[in-house]
């Protein structure tokens, strides 16, 4: 700690967590701190590790499928869509177009459910506590449209390698449908709730700046990343899943602060209603599952593919030896790479403002510690 | 913030304006359970079931393990004995142990013969460690949870 001198005698360390509601889930923070000010944190992270990279390296590559549904739990359909596409790109296989369509409206349908969870929980914690009962009414639709297509509200194990395993029901298209007209008024509602209140407001300007530079150094990614102005969105930029067929803009802050982490979320929703709309317009007939034999044993070699979660870039590591289950499993979390610039954002802040930085983060534990 | 914003607190009555228009008594989504069953969707993958023929009585089930050998962690053992007369295969025991499923679909998904189904059965709540473990004839059965009278 540069700040305070070890011998300080005004500097008071506490911890905040593991069992604390405002670190959502089993994060322990601690707090060094001067009064109220905070002058460094440490993170203390691994209660909840499973260890699933070596499970990975145990289950053959379908089997492995429903654990990565339970790493970032707020958002499975996505965790599951990546690693669906690394081991595709291992395979050289190919979803079909009409698997790839379900599969942007279905993440894109878990991005809105996930900003929605973090919108909720942001606000409880700045003490708004009533946009959490509009959130949690909005995401229960998503997963209702889950339940009905793949039978799981949140772990889905909703992809399969190679395409689907269940096509479309019947009303899906309307679902969707009446839900995106239903939702696009509903965020202009949490936006008179909050965008000008004077309370939400000066409790998040110029609160966690975290500069475009310092964004880079610590690879941070997402709406963290495009909040400092930086215009990094990996559909965009490597597309996949035919995202370079769909009209969307993605939105950039300028202060680099919390409220404008606020604000990118909140145009992100609106961005992925757009882009759900598009694809429901003109869903392709034909084969949702592609030619991959019923055991998969991948040629030897390695693959890096990255997706868009809705917490930053989600990239999966595989190496194989050739043998049915990869040689060694590598996830790269968006939340665990966010988190190391908490310090960063927290130093020379109020333990007050600590709260709202870990959630405008917008960590899950379980992708954290794996 | 605009100075007449500030004195006239038109942020804050914007607010309270939402919070009031969603405050229709009549919007009840409170589901009184068990009085009240929930709407379960179609594909839910919830208790595990071994189809029998209906009108025989017979277990679909031909005993290729292929259920046990798709499962994650390991959890189904399937029990066949091989018949001399027909030289086929006959399902003898089956058990699944329903406290280390974590219901991914992916044994309802390799059974060739549709005897193994995930149902909308949800109410798997057991006494002891040992009740989660099902055999054949509770999977064949279903679960069969308390009813009470409401």
């Amino acid at each position: 700690m540069a700040e305070a001198t070890f011998l300080d005698s005004n500097e008071l360390v506490i911890n905040m967590g593991p069992q604390h509601p405002s670190t959502h889930g089993v994060l322990r923070v601690i707090l060094k701190l001067d009064g109220e000010k905070v002058m460094g944190t440490d993170c203390v992270i691994g209660y909840l590790h499973r260890g699933v990279e070596k499970i990975g390296e145990n289950r053959t590559y379908t089997q492995f499928a429903p654990y990565v549904d339970r790493m970032d739990y707020i958002a499975a359909v996505s965790n599951g869509l990546g690693y669906c596409l690394a081991v595709e790109k291992l395979l050289n296989a190919e979803a079909p177009p009409r698997a790839q369509v379900t599969r942007v409206i279905l993440t894109e349908l878990n991005r809105i459910a996930s900003h929605l969870i973090w919108l909720g929980t942001h606000a409880l914690d700045i003490g708004a506590i009533t946009p959490l009962f509009y959130t949690l009414r909005e995401r229960e639709e998503i997963l209702n449209i889950f339940e009905e297509y793949c039978g799981a509200r949140l772990t889905t194990h909703a992809f399969r390698i190679g395409g689907l395993q269940y096509n479309l029901y019947d009303k899906f298209t309307e679902d969707v449908t009446s839900f995106c007209d239903r939702f696009s008024p509903r965020v202009d509602e949490y936006e008179a709730l909050l965008t000008n209140n004077r309370i939400w407001v000066s409790r998040l300007r110029d609160v966690g700046v975290l500069s475009a530079a310092d964004c880079k150094q610590y690879g941070v990614t997402g709406p963290v990343l495009r909040a400092a102005g930086v215009k990094w969105d990996i559909r965009k930029a490597l597309p996949y899943s035919g995202y370079e067929n769909y009209d969307f803009e993605v939105p950039v802050g300028t202060n680099a602060d919390t409220y404008d982490r606020y604000l990118v979320r909140m145009e992100e929703m609106r961005q992925s209603v757009r882009i759900i709309r598009q694809a429901v317009a003109n869903i392709p007939d034909g084969p949702i599952l592609g030619k991959v034999p019923k055991v998969l044993k991948p040629p030897v070699g390695e693959v890096y593919v990255s997706i868009e979660a809705p917490k930053g870039e989600l990239g999966y590591y595989i190496v194989s030896d050739g043998s049915t289950q990869p040689y060694r499993l590598r996830v790269r979390p968006p939340s665990f790479i966010n988190l190391q610039a908490l310090d960063k954002m927290v130093r020379g802040n109020l333990i007050a403002d600590c709260v709202a930085i870990i959630g405008t983060i917008d960590i899950v534990l379980g992708e954290v510690d794996r | 913030m605009k100075l007449w914003d500030k004195f006239l607190f038109t942020d804050l009555i914007q607010g309270l304006l939402t919070t009031f228009r969603q405050q229709n008594p009549k919007d009840v989504v409170t589901e009184q359970y068990p009085a009240q069953r929930p709407a379960i969707a179609e594909r839910y993958r919830g208790a595990p079931r071994l189809n029998v023929d209906a009108e025989t009585n017979e277990t679909l089930c031909i005993g290729c393990n292929l259920c046990a050998l798709a499962c994650p962690e390991n959890l189904i053992v399937v029990g066949t004995v091989r018949n001399a007369e027909t030289k086929k295969k006959e399902l003898t025991t089956f058990t699944y142990d329903t406290s280390r499923c974590m219901f991914c679909g992916l044994c309802e998904d390799a059974c060739p013969v549709d005897a193994l189904e995930l149902t909308q059965d949800f109410e798997l709540a057991s006494y002891t460690r040992e009740g989660a473990v099902w055999d054949r004839q509770t999977l064949e059965e279903g679960p069969k949870p308390t009813k009470y009278d409401f």
